[in-house]
């Protein structure tokens, strides 16, 4: 292959994980801008995503699609249930404070993982995907369901983003996000939004995880990249604000895509870290964000 | 901190150091051998708990200068076949340098951001060990080969890997350390610290340079964790790339967390109370992580003040 086809194929392959990754990110960066809470254990929730998605599809038996279009609808619902009895059992109970929550949600990194382990097992399992059309380009190719994949992030980024800025939950959401204490005053139920933020964050992670698995299979490892990744991109984009987190998932995602066909991935994520942290320690507010208030 | 008498303070660390020494000669091999490795383990949660407990930084990075004593240390005695001696003192000395480095850029930060470029930082370097697995070992790490493991002072030489001598250079640290700590919170420096932990604004109005005390705790905690890490390889004899992930940043954590932020005695207590709970545990189910993370949360929710935290409290205030 020439290297023009050669990074055709890098930057599909790079898209099919900006998609996954824009999910997951807008998931981290919704609780983080609502709720001020830094999810440690958000990659957990992908993981159970996934993880659900194995299971689900296997129990049902019949065409491959059908077992796939269950687990795209349950495992979202039973880890966003999940999240939504750790928010209430532990994170309204420390009244939302940063640093407690970010030592808490550690302990539930443990306990998810440590569970996934014990109830999964330490094997990878792969999830058939729903159809395995591919799509001849003139060079190689390509896996129709990869880009159904990004399809579908897009779809769920839109809908997202009209939920947010043209519904009446989006404008509890943001005035939550603006000015909690005002907002309460106002009337809304300001802890039962901040519920609900972080249960739909998880069950983006979930959607994503489940949308990603048939082309990478199930582990119960598999939340620690998704959750250095999205970190990387909330802070590129700047913490909070939701642009920012898609154009850094679609930057970091490509650019991630194109350095490991080309370099070591090792080399890749040392510099890829190296050059976050010092985003974060230069310019705090991001590189799309504004200046924090 | 009320501080009625200097005594007594002294007299209790001085008590519990003899307590470590007089058990030595009292404890079965198994607890022995344990008991070296929770008081090499506690200096680390020292080290993290004069950033934390006493200026309030929460880092989530620390296994970054704790392998940097462990490497330090081990990679000299290894590949340069340096004496014991000058091995720790090159552990100790990249711990020290790597806490400047690092504070230099992270204190530019506070709060969230701090913890993130700290865990950050500590999950490059530990890419790094990785990517250089041809010096340190990879994720296989190495084994410091026993006939270096000696510490040869004038004619008589120590042998490292004996128990006995093992527990009591582990307990020479930790004695030191201890001293150290109490010294430096007991002084008119580690009363700026708690008032930087309190208030920094106030602080800083009040004419002290906020910054470079911070900076200061940020290299003598890194140093003294480099020293737990320095004293681990050349006692133990091992350095792998597992004591640099993100997990040997959160035990300290959960040590310090446990045994009581800002008290002294507190890393001791909380290292070996987790240690002993996951030592019994691992009995009955490998599933330890699950009790780490259980812990973690009960500690927040329930007992933010740790064991010693809530003693002091209710009882004894002069403990320091």
């Amino acid at each position: 292959m020439h290297f023009g086809p050669h990074l055709l194929l890098a930057a599909l392959e790079g898209l099919v994980t900006s998609a996954v990754l824009a999910l997951t990110a807008l998931g981290l960066s919704l609780v983080f801008g609502v709720m001020r809470v830094v999810n440690v254990a958000h990659g957990e929730f992908f993981m159970l995503g996934a993880v659900l998605a194995w299971a689900i599809s296997t129990a049902i038996s019949g065409h491959p699609a059908l077992g796939f279009l269950a687990a795209l609808v349950l495992a979202p619902l039973i880890v966003g249930l999940i999240a939504l009895v750790a928010e209430r059992l532990v994170l309204r109970r420390l009244n939302y404070n940063p640093e407690a929550t970010i030592v808490a949600t550690i302990g539930m990194l443990y306990i998810i993982q440590q569970l996934a382990l014990t109830f999964y097992g330490p094997e990878a399992r792969p999830v058939e995907p729903p159809f395995s059309y591919r799509i001849l380009l003139p060079w190689f190719g390509y896996s129709g369901y990869k880009l159904s994949i990004i399809a579908a992030s897009a779809l769920l980024l839109v809908a997202t983003w009209l939920v947010l800025t043209r519904t009446k939950i989006g404008l509890i959401m943001r005035a939550t996000q603006y000015d909690s204490e005002t907002a309460q005053a106002f009337g809304i139920p300001v802890t039962k939004v901040y519920a609900g933020v972080f249960a739909l964050g998880a069950m983006l992670a979930a959607v994503a995880a489940v949308l990603i698995v048939p082309i990478s299979q199930a582990h119960y490892l598999m939340g620690q990249d998704p959750l250095l990744l999205s970190f990387i991109v909330v802070i590129i984009g700047g913490l909070g604000s939701l642009r920012g987190t898609v154009v850094a998932a679609v930057l970091i995602g490509l650019s991630d895509g194109i350095i490991s066909v080309f370099f070591s991935p090792t080399l890749a994520k040392i510099i890829a870290t190296l050059l976050v942290a010092m985003v974060l320690v230069f310019r705090p507010q991001g590189l799309f964000g504004t200046t924090s208030r | 901190m009320k501080d009625a008498s200097p005594a007594k303070p002294y007299a209790l660390h001085l008590g519990v150091i003899a307590l470590l020494f007089t058990l030595s000669f009292v404890l079965p091999e198994y607890h022995h051998g344990l008991l070296a490795r929770i008081m090499v383990l506690a200096v680390f949660a020292m080290g993290y708990n004069l950033l934390f407990g006493y200026v309030g930084l929460l880092s989530l990075g620390h296994a970054m200068f704790f392998s940097a004593g462990l490497y330090g240390a081990g990679l000299a005695v290894i590949h340069l076949g340096w004496s014991v001696p000058a091995a720790f003192a090159a552990g100790f000395a990249c711990g020290a340098l790597l806490a400047l480095v690092i504070g230099l850029l992270a204190l530019r930060t506070s709060g969230v951001a701090f913890m993130i470029v700290t865990m950050m930082f500590a999950q490059v370097f530990y890419l790094v060990i990785l990517y250089l697995a041809a010096w340190t070992g990879g994720d296989q790490g190495m084994v410091v080969p026993q006939p270096m493991r000696v510490l040869v002072l004038g004619s008589t030489s120590l042998d490292l890997t004996n128990p006995t001598v093992r527990y009591m250079s582990a307990l020479t640290l930790f004695s030191i350390v201890l001293l150290i700590s109490l010294a430096i919170v007991r002084s008119g420096y580690g009363r700026v610290l708690v008032a930087i932990r309190e208030n920094e604004e106030r602080t800083k109005m009040l004419g002290y340079d906020t910054f470079s005390n911070k900076l200061a705790a940020v290299v003598i905690s890194g140093s003294i964790c480099a020293a737990s890490g320095a004293a681990y390889a050349l006692l133990f004899g091992y350095v792998g790339s597992s004591f640099a992930s993100v997990q040997y940043s959160i035990l300290p954590l959960l040590w310090v967390l446990l045994g009581g932020a800002a008290t002294t005695l507190g890393p001791l207590i909380g290292t070996l109370f987790m240690y002993y709970v996951i030592d019994v545990a691992s009995g009955y189910t490998s599933a330890y992580l699950l009790i780490v993370g259980i812990a973690l949360i009960l500690l927040v929710l329930f007992f933010p003040r740790g064991i010693l935290g809530s003693i002091r409290q209710r009882w004894l205030g002069w403990l320091p």
